[in-house]
């Protein structure tokens, strides 16, 4: 999922850049009026874990494997701004340190795995988290399904990227789409299963420190939700 | 960060460097979604070669040691601590100011 320089032309690329860099700034101060003391290490910890479970390529099709994006992991965990700051700081470090995801690609990395993968999925999950009916024992499936679509949704951002930017000339964007989408459902499936045992595990040692649930113990900012 | 608080943090540190230490070894090597898609769709080659792919961790430790389980250990060792670093010293300015009323319990 992390797009290399030169595949998206300068100008969809810098204009991704600003947005990442403005998302940045507002998760800043979003995140700023929740995130207490208590909270730091446990947002430390899941930039880490991230990291961690974007290294791990699972086999998906002949050919073709996945990897964890983690946003709605992190969202539900620590809230869905600080969940952005947790994938960009990953997204950050691997494109500097780990040759893994172009320089000027970013922007869009950013765009697609944070913002539309942390803050997007956190929307999916608080609305399915409603439909299911509010409670605790629903935190963990909820975020799961969230999982699974964020997905397939930052694999549309990146189409719609493509469509708009793509260096690449006289291709089929239909198919680009189908490919895209259907793949990453597929991955999706990987994501979601990682991200109901993790939050599930995390909600019966620590359900007073996740922020998506309510046994979360600290300050909460809704007015992205309401 | 009360005695319980740390009791987590250990645990889920150690789960998280055994991630990226030990089971990084068994990750897949197959080309990921995107990768897949780009090489079927035909822009495969539209991409150009990263920057830093010189340098010494670029692409997970492949520059570093001829032995790969090594290289991809010490790679997720090192972006791990980087990792949890950044995360805390970001997390760390930025937090909200005035304490956290569950703080005081024991």
């Amino acid at each position: 999922m992390h797009i290399p320089d030169g595949v998206i032309g300068p100008g969809v690329s810098a204009a991704a850049g600003v947005v990442a860099a403005g998302g940045f700034g507002i998760a800043v101060s979003r995140a700023r009026r929740y995130l207490t003391d208590r909270l730091v290490p446990m947002a430390a910890l899941v930039t880490a874990f991230v990291f961690a479970g974007q290294m791990i390529n699972f086999p998906v099709l002949p050919g073709m494997s996945g990897h964890l994006l983690g946003g709605v992991l992190a969202a539900v965990l620590v809230g869905p701004w600080a969940g952005y700051l947790v994938v960009a700081i990953v997204l950050i470090i691997q494109a500097f340190l780990f040759a893994d995801g172009g320089l000027t690609a970013l922007g869009l990395n950013i765009v697609n795995m944070a913002l539309i993968g942390a803050v997007g999925g956190y929307l999916v999950y608080r609305f399915i988290f409603r439909i299911a009916g509010s409670r605790p024992d629903r935190v963990a499936p909820a975020a799961g399904i969230a999982a699974f679509l964020s997905v397939p949704l930052a694999g549309l951002g990146f189409v719609i990227e493509f469509a708009v930017g793509g260096t690449a000339e006289s291709l089929s964007l239909g198919a680009i789409l189908v490919a895209m989408v259907g793949t990453h459902l597929l991955i999706g499936i990987g994501e979601g299963v990682i991200t109901f045992f993790v939050v599930g595990a995390v909600m019966k040692a620590r359900p007073d420190l996740v922020y998506g649930s309510p046994t979360f113990s600290g300050r909460r900012t809704e007015e992205l939700l309401s | 960060m009360n005695r319980r608080t740390i009791g987590w943090f250990v645990v889920g540190l150690a789960i998280t460097v055994f991630v990226a230490v030990v089971v990084s070894q068994f990750a897949s090597d197959e080309p990921d979604g995107l990768e897949y898609v780009a090489e079927r769709q035909g822009f495969g080659d539209a991409s150009d070669e990263h920057d830093l792919a010189d340098a010494p961790l670029a692409d997970y430790g492949e520059n570093l040691e001829s032995d790969s389980r090594i290289s991809t250990g010490v790679a997720g060792f090192v972006g791990v601590v980087v990792a949890l670093g950044l995360g805390f010293g970001l997390f760390w300015i930025i937090r909200s100011p005035g304490s956290d009323p569950a703080d005081s319990t024991p």
